[in-house]
Parts: C-alpha cells; sequence; structure tokens
C-alpha cells in the first residue's frame, strides 16, 4: 500500500517537473517583460510588478511595428503559396500513377532534409538578379524551399488515404481533374490543410537564416532577425525589458494557435515524421 | 456450363472498356503532369538550381561583390599547397583549416550530444504521456509551447535565463549549493557548449516525444495485459517489448533530429556568438560567405556540409523504409 502511494507520488512528480521544466522559461519571459526599470535585474519567482513600459517601448522605439507586419505578410503568403501548389501536386502524386512517380517523392523528400546553408550561395544569386533582394518577396520565395516539400508530402500521404469511390463517382459525372480537386477533394480536405498550414506557418514565422542574410534594413526586417539585432543605447547594455516584450508578444498568437489545434498539430508532425 | 457462357462476353465488352479508360488514364496523366508542373518548376528554382550554384561557386574564385566574374579554380577552395623555397609545404584550403575541423567537432559532439539526451528524455516524457492519469491533456499541452516558441526567442529567454549576473539559473543553483559562484554560462568557453545544450534539448526533446508517442500508441494493449500475467517486471517489459516495438519509429525520429542537429544555425548564433567552442558547420560557413566576403571559401564548406547531409539523408530513408510507392492507386 506505501509502496503503491509512494510509486504514484513520484509519478505526480515527474509529471509536475515535466509540466513546470517545459512552462517555466516562458513564463518567466512574461513576469520580465512586465518589470521595469532597476526591478528587472532582480531575480524574482513570481510577478512583482505589473508595468507596460517595455511593451510600450517596443511599439514606439525602432520598427518593430513594421517587422511585426513583415512577419505577417511572409507567414501567409508563404503559406498560401505552399498550400496552392502542394494541393494540385499532392492530387496528381497521391492519385494518378505515372512513371518516375517513386522518384519524384523521394526528391521531394531529400528537399525538405536539405540544410539551408547549402543553397544560401546560390540563392543570394538567384534573388539579386531577380531583384528581391531586401524585399519581402524575396523572403516568401525563398521560403518555398521549406514549405513546398513538407505539405506537398503530408498532403500526399493524407489524400492516399481518400477512398476512391469517391473520385470514381466524381469522373462518371463528368467531373475533370480540377473539379475534382477543388469541390470534391477540397472539403474532405481541409483538417490537412488547416494542419500543414498551420506548421508552414510557423515554420515560416520562426525562420531566421534567410531572413538575417536576405535583408539588410530595419524596414524589411521580419521579427525573429529584429529581436536578435535589438540593441540598446549603448553596446554593452542589453536591453532585457524590450527584449522580453518582443519576445512575449511574437510567441503568444503562436502558443495560443498551438494549444487550439494541439490533436492537428501532434497528428501533422507524427504524419511528416513516422507515417512518411 | 456458366465460364464458357460468360468468357465470350467478357471478350466483346472489355475491348471498348478498354479504350475508354485509357483515354480517361492519359488524360489523368496529362492533367497531373500540369498539376505537377508548377511545384516542379518552383522547388527547380528555389533549392535545385541554386544547391548546384553553390557547388559551382566552390570551384571559382567567387566574392559577394563579383559574383558574375568568378573564375574557376579547381579544387583550391577545398585543398590546395604551395612548396616555399626551405622545401616545406604549406597546405591550405577548407580542409587544411583547423577552424573548420573545429566546426566540424563542435557540430558532430552537438549532434550526438543532443539526440541522445533528447531521445532519452523524450522516451521518458512518452512514456509518462502514454500513461493514463488525471491531466494528461494539460501535460500534452504544456510540452507542446517549447516547440511553439520560436528558436530566437527561446535563446534570448535562455540567455536571460542564464545570464551570469541577473539570471535565474545562477541564482537557483547558489540556492542549491550546487555552484558556489556566478557562472556566466554563455561567455565562458568552457560552459558555452551546454549552454547551447540545454536551450536545445529544452526546445526539441517536445517534438522527439511525439513522435516516440505515436510510436507507442500502435503496440497493441493486450500485450501488457499478458505481461502483467505473467509477472514481468515493468523494467523488463520495457526493453524486451516495448523499445523492439517503438524501435522503427524511434529510428525515424533519430535520423529526423540527427538531421536538424547537423544543420543548426540560429540558436547558437544568437546564444553564444563568435563563441569558438560552438561554432558549427552552418555558422562558420554563413561567416566566410557573407561576413568575412570569402564567398566560394564558404561555398565549399557549404557544399561539404551538404554531402555529409546528403549521407545520412541516404541513411534515413533506407532505414526508415519510406513507402513512396503508396497504395495502388
Amino acid at each position: 500500500m506505501v509502496w503503491t502511494y509512494a510509486k504514484r507520488t513520484a509519478f505526480y512528480l515527474l509529471v509536475i517537473g515535466i509540466v513546470v521544466e517545459s512552462v517555466f522559461p516562458f513564463y518567466y519571459a512574461i513576469i520580465t517583460s512586465f518589470k521595469s526599470g532597476t526591478s528587472l535585474f532582480q531575480v524574482d519567482y513570481w510577478p512583482t510588478q505589473f508595468s507596460w513600459d517595455n511593451y510600450q517601448a517596443v511599439f514606439s522605439r525602432g520598427s518593430f511595428p513594421q517587422n511585426l507586419a513583415n512577419s505577417i505578410i511572409v507567414a501567409t503568403l508563404t503559406v498560401a503559396l505552399a498550400l496552392l501548389f502542394a494541393v494540385t501536386a499532392a492530387y496528381a502524386l497521391s492519385r494518378v500513377r505515372f512513371r518516375g512517380r517513386s522518384l519524384l517523392l523521394l526528391t521531394i523528400l531529400s528537399v525538405s532534409m536539405f540544410p539551408q546553408i547549402a543553397v544560401l550561395a546560390g540563392l543570394f544569386e538567384v534573388i539579386r538578379t531577380f531583384g528581391l533582394f531586401n524585399t519581402v518577396w524575396g523572403l516568401i520565395f525563398s521560403y518555398t524551399i521549406f514549405t513546398l516539400p513538407f505539405t506537398v508530402w503530408v498532403l500526399t500521404t493524407f489524400m492516399r488515404d481518400l477512398p476512391i469511390e469517391i473520385e470514381e463517382a466524381a469522373i462518371v459525372d463528368g467531373a475533370n481533374p480540377w473539379v475534382i480537386i477543388t469541390r470534391v477533394f477540397m472539403p474532405l480536405m481541409w483538417p490537412a490543410l488547416v494542419t500543414t498550414g498551420l506548421l508552414a506557418f510557423i515554420a515560416a514565422w520562426n525562420e531566421f537564416l534567410f531572413a538575417l542574410t536576405f535583408t539588410s534594413s530595419n524596414s524589411t526586417r521580419t521579427v525573429p532577425v529584429a529581436i536578435a539585432l535589438l540593441s540598446g543605447a549603448s553596446q554593452f547594455e542589453i536591453p532585457w525589458g524590450t527584449i522580453m516584450a518582443a519576445s512575449v508578444i511574437v510567441t503568444v498568437p503562436l502558443v495560443v494557435l498551438v494549444l487550439i489545434f494541439q490533436r492537428k498539430i501532434i497528428s501533422g508532425l507524427t504524419a511528416g515524421g513516422v507515417k512518411g | 456450363m456458366t465460364t464458357e457462357s460468360t468468357a465470350p462476353v467478357i471478350a466483346t465488352v472489355a475491348l471498348p472498356r478498354a479504350t475508354i479508360r485509357s483515354e480517361l488514364l492519359t488524360s489523368r496523366i496529362r492533367a497531373a503532369m500540369w498539376f505537377l508542373l508548377p511545384m516542379i518548376f518552383a522547388l527547380a528554382v528555389v533549392a535545385g538550381w541554386p544547391l548546384l550554384r553553390t557547388i559551382y561557386f566552390s570551384f571559382t574564385n567567387a566574392s559577394l561583390s563579383n559574383l558574375d566574374g568568378a573564375q574557376f579554380v579547381g579544387f583550391s577552395n577545398y585543398l590546395r599547397w604551395t612548396t616555399l623555397k626551405s622545401g616545406r609545404i604549406l597546405w591550405s584550403g577548407v580542409l587544411a583549416d583547423p577552424a573548420w575541423w573545429n566546426a566540424v567537432w563542435n557540430t558532430v559532439r552537438f549532434a550526438v550530444i543532443s539526440v541522445v539526451l533528447e531521445t532519452i528524455i523524450g522516451m521518458v516524457v512518452a512514456l509518462v504521456l502514454n500513461a493514463e492519469f488525471i491531466g494528461r491533456g494539460i501535460v500534452r499541452a504544456a510540452i507542446l509551447v517549447p516547440w511553439a516558441i520560436p528558436t530566437i526567442v527561446s535563446a534570448k529567454m535562455w540567455s536571460w535565463m542564464l545570464n551570469d549576473q541577473f539570471g535565474i539559473i545562477n541564482d537557483i543553483m547558489l540556492k542549491l549549493h550546487l555552484i558556489d559562484h556566478k557562472i556566466a554560462w554563455t561567455a565562458n568557453a568552457d560552459t558555452a557548449m551546454t549552454a547551447v545544450l540545454i536551450v536545445d534539448i529544452w526546445k526539441t526533446t517536445p517534438f522527439m516525444a511525439l513522435l516516440i508517442l505515436a510510436g507507442l500508441q500502435m503496440i497493441p494493449k493486450d500485450i501488457y495485459e499478458a505481461t502483467a500475467i505473467d509477472g514481468i517486471h515493468p523494467i523488463k517489459t520495457f526493453f524486451r517489448i516495448t523499445l523492439p516495438l517503438v524501435r522503427p519509429a524511434l529510428m525515424v525520429a533519430v535520423i529526423f533530429r540527427l538531421l536538424d542537429a547537423m544543420r543548426i544555425f540560429d540558436l547558437i548564433y544568437v546564444l553564444t556568438p563568435n563563441s569558438a567552442q560552438t561554432k558549427t558547420m552552418s555558422v562558420i560557413a554563413r561567416e566566410n560567405l557573407i561576413d568575412f566576403d570569402k564567398f566560394a571559401y564558404g561555398s565549399a564548406e557549404s557544399t561539404l556540409l551538404f554531402l555529409l547531409i546528403a549521407l545520412v539523408t541516404i541513411l534515413y530513408i533506407w532505414l526508415g523504409r519510406v513507402n513512396l510507392a503508396g497504395g495502388d492507386r
């Protein structure tokens, strides 16, 4: 009896440990972001102050609002583009048998494994040639490299599992492939579209290497780069308060989205990773 | 009797049906080609061509300001030698660059340690989540938080927590008497890699745990009932039953993470800038490409990293036994 009690207590201690360890850094960033002045440099485990100073500073100083807008534009358009290309491609890859399909799928899978740095030099040249350097378009263009293979892959797996009878019925009714995709499959696919769209959005929202390399001015940067380069009045003074406030601003929408769609995200992650 | 009478019927019907089918098939394949074209074109422009250009640049003397006028210089970015008058041979190029080999060592060290620890911790978390208990939903939601936080943000959050003077980590460890003086985690040469590992493990263990959990949930429950009836110790059950059954999912997750860890850039760039102890291949390649204006040299380093990752990718596809053919459609 005592033994089972001890075991249960140990188990719940482990559970509490996992939860605290996961959430604490974000919690600490939030309470830091509400501190101002000298209290910032006191270690507190509980909220002691509630001041909006840091948030005001983030929005009034520098180009943070512009960076936030850039991030939203880049992530949204990247997702739209990836889904548009991926839905049609996934239909072809999952529903039509043709020679070289396996090879094509293999190529797409290997592109998703590409180290971004391997294409950095070549992409830099392409982006400069097209005149996209230091624009949000350059980022949207380059983000296709990691959003498209992933969305194609997951949507192909999803479409493969849809019953063929639906499609046959549509063909008998004289529907062409475009109608089949937009009228028959799209309504069935929205859960998969939401999942992949969300994962692609998060990937684009968080991307750093391309955003750092392909933009050069404050007004075109996205939020991650802006936060990484946020500096204080002098070189040695790091504005921790504003950094934490900016961090909380960019993270809260993501955390909310992830918690709302957690089941879908987990299934999307496992479809991309395990199921193959 | 029946076979005799139906056979001719099939023969007469089969002919027109076959032509209709093949017409339908060709039109389907044609449509499929059109549907694939935008994606193939996009991937060619954004991945295929740039990769080829990177490899090409690695054999030239290109610089940031002079990409078009780059001249072919063979393998000299990789390895070249000059014989001095004294007869000594001077090696240079990426393969003779101690900074490069240091980055290779950092990358391998980081990738191996982080993936091993993430696998072990991820397994523990997955086993916890696979058990039934009150508040399981909350735990699952909680572990998604680190995953959802952008890497740059987590790097900043942790560099604040690991701050030498005002950081909470030092405060906790001092209070618990684990250390007797404050440590400059990110700046100190001895602890920089530890700091990077802590943040990376915190950030990516959830991903690992979820992938392992998906594998665990595929194991039929009655196996465990049988072992419980036979009175087999849980630890033995884990090593003899759970681990072998979850192994395919585990292998894929491990190699997936390994590929990710080998190309790490953002966390190290932000958390420990300019620390020779943590600079990985990606970091040093970008540094040469953009910051030091050694474009060709950086391209050579990128190419080498690509080759290494390609090798592991082949391993992944081979081990993962990915079902590429799909169903019968």
